[in-house]
């Protein structure tokens, strides 16, 4: 095995590199070096990027939750004085705090969060899956919908949400003409915290159905054509035909987006700050949201921000990798 | 008897009117849904400044005047410009880096190959609220705070991971046989990449840069803290016309358009490769 030395760049692209004796250590950096020094100058700028812009400030907020920082002690300068830094070490006291339920909003909150997820995926993915199984079928001005569907997409969301604020407004709102012509009763979208929970969520869902609907599109369309008409053969109902071809065919599209849209939806900052501001009571903030507003509003409390983020890092780490550990055995 | 022709005699892929009639009806309230909040913006905005109070007066009052106080009396053209710069760049730099790193994991083995993948899933994870401060901290030392360097580095973060694993997918969809070709006809591996892959690839490269542009031309929350107003991008710039002092939702309405309008174009651009770019990147997880 002495290919390992030469200086063959191809030879990254072979499959795994084989076992042999272990030599020297400074001979095997250099001989991997040597092996694999094109994939990485090819990877190198975003190691870096990512290295020092989100792994140095996430190492600095793990540190941050783990002392009791806030805008008090933290380090400043008034003018020409600069005022060092007061704070210090608690240990694990900050989880302690929202663990154990004491802080008092970290549970409620969670709640609220688990809820928004579940219902803005689950009712977005449906509705993608129903649109995009309509444009899949030959239809007239086939193109026209589907430019019209992905609208909400192509608006910067900030704009969107905006739109709606502006739609929502309990005076002068349109929303409420809309709905009072249909026969449902006006509501003050924007006032009491279970309708303001009502309008996020369906925000949400206008803002996130495009992105389901052209992945579960173009999941459809790769599955093959055969496979429909061998089902019809046998007689399958469109039902059938539904559960048994195309719920199987769109898996791989489906734990994908399933999967990222749950770490979005968990995440999601910019519709609910946007959408209510400080028009709230609280109730509506998710865990980013409370976070953020911890970090940034009265007397900034930087260590329950940080531990607040790396609890919700914590959770979604845990999340994904049990997600995908039960999808493994099915996929393969 | 022909009209309601019955069911075994119909041929594939036809419908009955009925069942016709219902695929459209759905499609068009759902187009509708999809469409009335940014028409209503339009329509609000060709109204005197004060139109959102009375939509009804819209239409007898139609005229420009939002768009004229916003484009010649505002900070808009400034933040527009800003905010140009900072997308474009933003996208340039996005493609390029996750299109390499993308093809890298795609067609290379190498330690460290399996974490990259992780890490670029992990990263979609990292709440904002953690990173804000450190990375706030972090721009000050480095003399990137209130630049344009700073705030594209920091939306490439966010954009890049996610491009980058939609690209692996991607790349891994192109025959490897073309990367032997090339290989054969004596191109090193980053000119297999450069000449032969990357212009096979543009239905996925199409749905990274749209992905990376509306990124940077719609994030709120980093724009906001880092940039002072001479810098400002226009997300951030367009809060200071709905202050709390004075609510000037006319201005408001006009700028959003002229927002709406650059992501549009790019939009429009990109949504032909928009289906196939996605999946191909969605299927391999």
């Amino acid at each position: 095995m002495t290919t390992a030395t030469m200086d063959d760049p191809a030879a990254g692209t072979a499959a795994r590199p084989p076992r042999e004796p272990r030599p020297g250590l400074m001979t095997s950096i250099r001989r991997s070096w040597d092996r694999y020094w094109y994939a990485w100058a090819m990877i190198a700028p975003v190691v870096i990027v990512l290295a020092v812009l989100v792994f140095y400030p996430l190492g600095y907020g793990a540190y941050l939750s783990l002392t009791n920082a806030n805008e008090t002690n933290v380090a400043k300068d008034i003018g020409p004085v600069h005022i060092g830094a007061t704070y210090h070490w608690v240990g694990l006291h900050n989880y302690w705090q929202v663990l154990s339920g004491r802080d008092g909003d970290f549970y409620p909150r969670l709640e609220w969060t688990l809820v928004w997820t579940v219902a803005c995926v689950a009712i977005t993915y449906s509705i993608g899956l129903g649109m995009a199984m309509l444009l899949n079928r030959k239809v007239k001005f086939r193109l026209f919908y589907r430019l019209c569907l992905i609208m909400p997409w192509a608006v910067p969301a900030f704009i969107g949400v905006f739109a709606w604020r502006l739609m929502l407004n309990s005076q002068y709102g349109v929303f409420n003409d809309i709905i009072t012509s249909v026969g449902l009763p006006a509501q003050d979208w924007l006032g009491s915290p279970l309708s303001q929970k009502i309008a996020v969520i369906m925000v949400n869902i206008w803002v996130g159905v495009p992105f389901m609907m052209v992945a579960l599109l173009g999941g459809l369309q790769s599955i093959p054509g055969e496979l429909y008409e061998a089902a019809e053969m046998d007689g399958a109902s469109p039902r059938q035909r539904f559960w048994n071809v195309t719920v199987p065919g769109l898996r791989p599209v489906t734990s994908t987006v399933v999967l990222l849209s749950t770490v979005w939806t968990f995440n999601m900052f910019a519709i609910i700050y946007l959408l209510l501001g400080n028009n709230t009571t609280g109730d509506t903030d998710i865990l980013v949201t409370y976070a953020y507003e911890k970090a940034f509003t009265g007397v900034s409390d930087y260590s329950a921000a940080a531990t607040y983020g790396i609890v919700i890092l914590l959770i979604l780490v845990a999340f994904s990798t049990f997600y995908r550990r039960q999808l493994k055995p099915e996929q393969a | 008897m022909t009209a309601t022709t019955p069911l075994k005699y119909r041929g594939r892929g036809e419908r009955s009117r009925g069942a016709s009639l219902a695929l459209h009806g759905t499609l068009i309230v759902a187009s509708v849904i999809a469409v009335f909040p940014v028409l209503w913006i339009l329509f609000i905005s060709l109204g005197p400044s004060s139109a959102w109070q009375q939509p009804h007066e819209v239409l007898h009052h139609l005229g420009l005047s939002n768009y004229r106080f916003v484009l010649l009396h505002s900070d808009f053209p400034k933040w527009f410009r800003n905010s140009l710069i900072v997308a474009g760049a933003t996208t340039v730099l996005g493609v390029l880096v996750s299109a390499s790193a993308g093809y890298a994991i795609s067609r290379m083995r190498f330690p460290g190959h399996r974490t990259l993948m992780w890490t670029f899933l992990v990263t979609q994870m990292f709440p904002m609220a953690v990173l804000i401060v450190p990375l706030y901290n972090l721009l000050a030392q480095l003399d990137l705070i209130d630049t344009y360097l700073g705030l594209i580095l920091v939306y490439c973060t966010i954009a890049v991971p996610f491009c980058a694993w939609m690209l692996k997918g991607y790349f891994d969809t192109i025959p490897r046989d073309i990367d032997e070709a090339g290989r054969v006809d004596g191109l090193t591996p980053f000119g297999t990449f450069w000449r032969l892959i990357v212009p096979l690839a543009r239905p996925g490269l199409a749905v990274t840069a749209f992905y990376s542009f509306l990124t940077a031309w719609g994030e709120v929350a980093y724009a906001a803290q880092f940039m002072s107003s001479d810098h400002s991008t226009l997300a951030a710039g367009i809060r200071t016309f709905a202050s709390d002092q004075r609510a000037d939702w006319g201005s408001m309405t006009a700028a959003s358009v002229l927002i709406a309008i650059p992501a549009s174009l790019v939009f429009l651009l990109v949504q032909r490769h928009l289906v196939t770019g996605l999946t191909a990147g969605g299927t391999k997880g």
